[in-house]
């Protein structure tokens, strides 16, 4: 790889006083395109997502109670954030679906994509197609679906079950909810990975599985000894978003809340409790500061993952 | 080359503008209403100043036209912004952003004083509201009103009453009940027949509902005037609260009724497949029965009185209601106040919101005349469900007073019930666990206890 970087390093005797001021100018007028053509994405960008970031952590610093007026209070809001029981338990949830939900959706991407990169028929295409398509729903409408489908009433449960003479699980229940929701967030997720594994399966050099079939490799040993190890970059990536999405958990459970409105309580996630703070009970400065909060715990564990990882994904 | 980049620059601000949808408020002849003006009706006469109302009554397009035939010197401008909670997350959004809200809204009268403390609503006294009190119905002012203050004029109200399975009951040889102990045997006697119903269903996501039953055993959650907005008195778990949920508490433990989510599709459902041989409903409930789909086509309806703790000394009680308020930002207040009042404040208005809405009326012109109580329901097989129920319902019930934070108090409600019928508290402890949270919550938010 580091060949092809070799020829520009091959002529440094004309670059200094011959060519020097011409490609300057030359960089700074197509650098003036460069902005040109970015502007829109940039006004848009700072109009939508760094003024409310602005505008909303300058919220966080205040408090304002429903009896009580609007006051500055600094950093008092974080405190509250970060020793409030609400707050640490939907931290606590969402690490627990972290735990769980993610080693599954990986799971099943990455057995998905190592199965579709050894098969070369029509049936693997076919198979790529469906197990992405739940990525291509919306999901606020996959969440209300999979509401028919859980519902006892509406959903297939209860007839599948009833053909062994069981009755159907209630996945709507307290218990059962977790179960519900993971297997929601890996359904359609899993595809959406399965295309970022499958993806870097495909960008490495087939002669290497020749090399290692004359070695005597199984398919196994290919596929869990070369394939994965050459993947792990990718494997990293993809657990990064799954961990930034996991932690911000929102959509599925506040969809969900409609049809089980007792299991999933306002405050189940950090994300929900966020929002109902803020747009249920007008608390739009503590809501700021949880959110902020939210954050700032996304980015550390983030963090955390990178550097544990830093090996894996090739940022060392 | 100084043309080209000129012409592209040209290019790129047009689509940023076109992209950030800085478009402009073209407001279609707009004499002083507001500029977005995007009605989803039309405006009969455009030289008129325009007051813009959310609201989501059904078949509220005819009201609106009819009052803009009706009025030249005003226009309705109106926007279905949603219901209920939906409607409250935009306008407690636009109340904190400082614009965006509308002139008049429709707000339950359950959450009038979360708004008021925001100081989000008008006080209408100012404007002549205590001229048309009398035209209301005593309950339903009360409720509009804190202290002196009037918040909102009421629109309709939801007085209380239970519709019932006449066919169901025949089968299993039920009398209809009239006091909760009756409502017990009945419910025992439902379930012993086998035929698969139970008498009704127990939502712990009832919110008003739950807290209307509690008000019938003399519960008064709370003590709260907007003259004095920063104290409040909280006591959701007293006598009556605890009397009445101990009572649905041992309906759960024993089977006899149902716990389903209130207001989902499978309890739409199962409100009219015959799960349920007993509707506890408000005025608004037929209303909202016969636009369900899936109804059983055996089933016979018909209303009766809510049952009471003590037959010789009824108390009624209330689920819902909704009215008609001007916000802080309304341009013109007294133009929006005269709106308010106006729309539903005349037989024409009222008349056509009560056959094609199925309102159950405040006004009192409509509420109290003979072609209202003798009007006969064929849902209900002919029968004048108004003078057999919700009339007396509707005179006897005296308001009540909600928090501040009542969507809050809701929601911790919805907990604690969950918790109950799950078995994990019983309902004493359940109340009680609510009025803590409740207290700390106020507390808080800055609130003194009484």
């Amino acid at each position: 790889m580091a060949t092809t970087t070799a020829p520009t390093s091959s002529h440094p005797a004309e670059a200094p006083n011959q060519v020097k001021h011409r490609p300057d100018r030359n960089y700074r007028r197509k650098q003036r395109w460069g902005w040109l053509f970015v502007a829109p994405f940039a006004l848009i960008f700072l109009t939508f997502l760094i003024l409310p970031l602005v505008f909303a952590f300058r919220m966080s610093l205040f408090t304002s109670t429903l009896a009580t007026g609007n006051k500055f209070v600094g950093a008092d809001n974080y405190i509250k954030a970060f020793s409030d029981p609400i707050f640490l338990q939907g931290l606590g949830t969402v690490a627990k679906f972290a735990l769980i939900m993610i080693p599954a959706q990986m799971l099943v991407a990455l057995v998905a994509a190592l199965v579709l990169d050894n098969l070369a028929t029509w049936a693997s295409k076919f198979s790529r197609l469906m197990i992405f398509i739940p990525y291509a729903i919306p999901v606020v409408i996959g969440a209300l679906m999979w509401g028919f489908l859980y519902s006892p009433r509406f959903g297939p449960a209860s007839s599948i079950f009833g053909i062994f003479g069981l009755a159907a699980p209630e996945f709507l229940a307290q218990d059962n909810i977790f179960g519900s929701l993971v297997n929601i967030v890996t359904w359609q997720w899993a595809g959406y990975y399965m295309i970022i594994i499958y993806a870097a399966l495909r960008g490495i050099d087939p002669g290497i599985y020749e090399a290692a079939v004359l070695d005597g490799a199984s398919d196994r040993q290919i596929a869990l000894r070369i394939k994965v190890p050459m993947i792990s970059s990718s494997l990293v990536m993809v657990v990064i978003f799954a961990l930034i999405g996991t932690l911000q958990f929102f959509t599925e459970p506040q969809v969900l809340r409609g049809v089980a409105q007792g299991a999933i309580p306002t405050s189940y996630t950090p994300n929900m409790y966020a929002f109902s703070l803020a747009f249920s009970y007008s608390q739009f400065n503590y809501a700021s500061a949880i959110s902020f909060a939210l954050g700032i715990v996304v980015f550390v564990f983030s963090f955390i993952f990178l550097f544990l990882t830093r090996k894996q994904s090739g940022l060392k | 080359m100084k043309a080209k980049f000129l012409a592209t620059a040209g290019i790129v601000a047009a689509t940023a503008v076109a992209l950030t949808g800085c478009s402009g408020g073209s407001g279609s002849g707009g004499g002083g209403g507001s500029e977005e003006a995007s009605c989803t009706n039309t405006i009969v006469n455009a030289e008129a100043p325009q007051v813009t109302v959310w609201a989501w009554y059904p078949a509220f397009n005819e009201v609106v036209d009819q009052f803009n035939n009706a009025n030249d010197d005003v226009q309705i401008c109106w926007t279905n912004a949603g219901q209920g909670n939906d409607e409250y997350t935009k306008f407690s959004t636009s109340i904190e952003s400082g614009s965006g809200a509308p002139d008049v809204i429709q707000l339950e009268s359950e959450v009038l004083s979360s708004f008021t403390i925001r100081d989000a609503l008008v006080d209408l006294t100012e404007f002549g509201a205590n001229d048309v009190k009398a035209d209301y119905a005593e309950g339903a002012w009360e409720d509009a009103s804190s202290g002196d203050a009037v918040y909102a004029i009421p629109v309709d109200g939801g007085p209380m009453g239970m519709l019932y399975r006449q066919d169901l009951f025949d089968a299993a040889g039920i009398q209809v009940p009239t006091t909760w102990e009756e409502f017990e045997a009945a419910a025992r006697k439902l379930k012993e027949s086998g035929g698969g119903a139970v008498i009704g269903d127990f939502p712990t996501n009832g919110r008003a509902f739950n807290q209307a039953l509690f008000a019938q055993a003399g519960s008064v959650p709370f003590e709260y005037d907007s003259a004095n907005p920063q104290e409040i008195g909280i006591k959701v778990n007293d006598e009556g609260a605890k009397q009445v949920l101990e009572y649905w508490d041992g309906l759960v433990k024993d089977g006899l009724v149902a716990t389903d989510d209130a207001f989902t599709a499978d309890y739409n459902t199962k409100l009219v497949d015959g799960s349920y041989a007993v509707y506890l409903a408000a005025a608004w409930g037929p209303g909202y029965l016969q636009g369900l789909s899936d109804a059983d086509p055996t089933a016979v309806w018909r209303a009766a009185p809510l049952p009471q703790w003590d037959a010789a000394n009824p108390v009624q009680v209330n689920w819902g209601g909704s009215t008609f308020a001007v916000t802080e930002q309304a341009k013109d207040k007294e133009l929006a106040a005269k709106v308010a009042m106006g729309i539903f404040g005349n037989e024409e208005g009222m008349n056509l919101g009560v056959d094609k809405g199925a309102l159950f009326p405040s006004y009192a012109p409509v509420l109290d005349s003979p072609e209202f109580a003798d009007k006969e329901y064929e849902f209900f097989g002919g029968q004048q469900i108004n003078k057999d129920v919700f009339l007396d319902a509707a005179a006897g019930y005296e308001g009540a007073t909600f928090s501040p934070f009542q969507n809050y108090a809701y929601d911790q409600l919805t907990e604690q019930l969950y918790a109950m019928v799950q078995g994990e508290k019983d309902a004493g402890k359940a109340l009680d666990d609510l009025q803590v949270s409740l207290e700390q919550y106020a507390t808080e938010q800055g609130f003194t206890l009484k």
